[in-house]
């Protein structure tokens, strides 16, 4: 995998506390057996209730940078949510919080997850919706976000933010390179050895 | 000093090494599957033509699209017919066992995981499911995970965790008449909200989980997800070294006592150390009932729902947001307000005692479900489902006019046949509230305990389980 060192995008706003892993992809779209097409389906629902939805605003449609609130993909495990959300686009989400499956998720797939004050998501969403069209940088090294000029701090977890500057966020390479040590260690686990030992 | 706890013992047993980015390497001992979030990791391991390393610690079942009513093959639905095709083939390619319908093992994971013994003390237990965190009350760590770690762990038997802090969740003294499990998992989130667990393992610890049976300590542990927790775990002890003797997949003779002895000194001991601690009192819970649309927005049966124009300014919008969604009315009672669909199941709430919680207060109750009112009980798994109708609990739930269905996750979460239809309001004892959860975009739901529930049905409204059935209660 490359390196995820800067993201650069066009912001998305979306406001709004503990949105939901259910939101984000209704469940009816997880009867699937792979995850092609799950894009078109983000917010679906809640895209139905209300038509002023960003994910419908043709304003927003390039956009792959979510700013959004507190406690972001809580509720269930489903990976179909990361997987929607960067099918349509998204490759950087800063929120106030995130769930922590739905964080770690992102991360397998590549998309930064960083966190960032109140006062700074709502500078971050009043200059996206002043311009819909300006690039923001997500820079992982600096932990900054700058749009329009402004420059505001932003925080990652510390595994995340290496996976994706060294490259590593696919972790499986490196879980395989330590297969020896992984049958070994099972020899000491009294459960996995019968509790012979 | 102070001492490791329960967590640390086990992160510390299943630890291979430290990766490059700091995260742990962690064994997993067991691997519960699903056909909803496996296939595409399945499709992972083709394409990097890999096998699935430990088959053997593996154990698949079929629970999310599973009808409830009709589970005759081929599935009505072709789309749910193609994933149940789709893990049957993936169990058979990769050697991986699957609890299937056709020998009468099937059901929802978290029920079937512990009921067959596979579920034990100290191991570590990952599925592609975030009420994974259920078998924590065996004192395991158990995670949700998503599906590209599902191939991880497929792969490789591990994967890369960064350890959490634990918090101590006490609660002690003793819960009322009428007060279950369910309505203290419904108070813990309350108290610390739906994200206070965030970067936290809850150890649940105090009398009343030391009262509990293991049944009850699953359905609090099913819900540290609610509370933004990575999991939650229950110590083991005797309760605990007794709900394993004898079942499939336990130890057996001597090997079953030296596992017992493991289990035990797995326990954390008095002065151990955690990153936080909280404290709750069991007489200040009552039978609670969610009114919005995330778990913690609950409130005791007789309390009135939260006035907007009375709370903070932060704190308005998502009250309203809220009411608004659900329809309901800030500062007026919820006690009263009439249900749509009854709907008694889940990883939660569908297990023998929780469907002989419901009977009871059913039997108390007397009557019928009303005609306009859909009830239904849906067991969490094919041998609950038997050991109810040995009871005959069956006859009681039917003979209300209850609907008594076949084993599956049912109306927790519409990827079935199962759903609200428009905006109905559900009285559920299932897990979540979110908007859409239930099947329709604009469905409601009030989760409760299954007793709640079972008072709702034979009412047509929301009860207060106490005023209902008095002897089923006590």
């Amino acid at each position: 995998m490359s390196p995820v060192s800067q993201i650069v995008a066009r912001g998305i706003p979306l406001p709004g506390d503990d949105i939901d892993t259910d939101r984000i992809i209704p469940a009816r779209f997880l009867r699937c057996v792979t995850f092609d097409g799950l894009g078109e389906h983000a917010f679906e629902d809640d895209r139905a209730q209300d038509a002023s939805h960003p994910f419908d605003d043709a304003k927003y449609a390039d956009g792959g940078l979510l700013v959004t609130g507190n406690n972001f993909g809580c509720g269930s495990s489903r990976e179909h949510a990361p997987q929607s959300l960067m099918r349509a686009g998204v490759r950087a989400i800063i929120a106030g919080s995130f769930a922590e499956i739905f964080a770690g998720n992102c991360t397998n797939l590549g998309v930064a997850c960083a966190t960032a004050t109140p006062e700074v998501r709502s500078e971050l969403i009043r200059l996206i919706q002043a311009d819909p069209t300006a690039e923001a940088t997500l820079d992982l090294e600096a932990l900054t976000v700058t749009i329009s000029g402004e420059t505001y701090p932003v925080a990652m977890a510390d595994g995340a933010r290496d996976a994706l500057l060294t490259g590593q966020y696919d972790f499986l390479a490196q879980l395989l390179e330590a297969a020896p040590e992984v049958a070994e260690a099972g020899q000491k686990v009294p459960y996995l050895s019968g509790f012979k030992a | 000093m102070s001492a490791p706890n329960l967590f640390d013992k086990v992160w510390d047993a299943h630890a291979v090494r430290t990766l490059a980015g700091g995260q742990t390497q962690l064994l997993i001992g067991l691997h519960l599957i699903h056909e909803v979030t496996s296939p595409q990791a399945f499709a992972m391991l083709r394409e990097r033509d890999l096998k699935v390393a430990y088959p053997e610690r593996t154990v698949a079942t079929v629970d999310h699209i599973i009808p409830t009513d009709n589970q005759l093959r081929p599935l009505r639905d072709s789309l749910a017919e193609e994933m149940m095709e789709a893990i049957e083939t993936n169990c058979r390619d990769f050697g991986v066992q699957l609890l299937s319908p056709e020998n009468g093992d099937q059901g929802i994971v978290h029920v079937v995981g512990p009921e067959r013994g596979l579920t034990q003390p100290g191991m570590t237990i990952v599925c592609g499911d975030s009420h994974t965190s259920t078998h924590g009350a065996f004192g395991t760590i158990a995670l949700g995970i998503g599906t590209s770690q599902v191939a991880h762990v497929l792969a490789t038997g591990t994967m890369a965790l960064a350890k959490p802090k634990v918090r101590k969740v006490s609660v002690d003294g003793e819960l009322g008449p009428g007060v279950t499990a369910k309505d203290v998992a419904l108070a813990i989130i309350n108290h610390l909200g739906v994200q206070g667990g965030v970067g936290y393992a809850y150890e649940y610890a105090g009398d009343v989980f030391r009262n509990m049976s293991m049944e009850e300590r699953m359905t609090v542990c099913n819900m540290s997800i609610e509370g933004g927790a990575r999991c939650g775990y229950v110590c083991p002890d005797e309760t605990t070294v007794e709900y394993l003797r004898g079942r499939d997949a336990v130890p057996t003779g001597e090997a079953f006592e030296k596992a017992a002895e493991w289990w035990l000194s797995l326990a954390s001991p008095e002065d151990a150390r955690y990153d936080d601690e909280v404290h709750l009192l069991a007489s200040e819970i009552e039978p609670t009932v969610t009114w919005g649309i995330n778990p913690g927005q609950s409130i005791g049966v007789g309390g009135n729902l939260p006035d907007p124009a009375e709370l903070p300014e932060g704190e308005r919008f998502a009250v309203q947001e809220a009411l608004t969604y659900m329809g309901l009315e800030g500062g007026q009672k919820l006690e009263g307000t009439p249900i749509d669909v009854a709907f008694i199941g889940s990883c939660t709430n569908g297990r023998l005692s929780d469907l002989r919680e419901a009977a009871a207060v059913v039997k108390a109750a007397g009557g019928r479900v009303p005609d306009r009112v859909r009830a239904l009980v849906v067991p969490g798994s094919q041998r609950v489902r038997a050991a109810a109708e040995a009871e005959g609990l069956h006859t009681i739930f039917s003979e209300a006019g209850f609907d008594w269905r076949q084993a599956g996750c049912s109306m927790c979460l519409a990827m079935n046949p199962d759903k609200l239809q428009g905006r109905e309001l559900c009285a559920s004892s299932s897990n979540r509230n979110f908007k859409g959860r239930q099947g329709s975009p604009t469905g409601r739901t009030l989760l409760m305990s299954p007793a709640m529930v079972a008072a709702a049905a034979l009412a047509g409204e929301v009860r207060d389980v106490r005023s209902v059935g008095a002897a089923a209660v006590a």
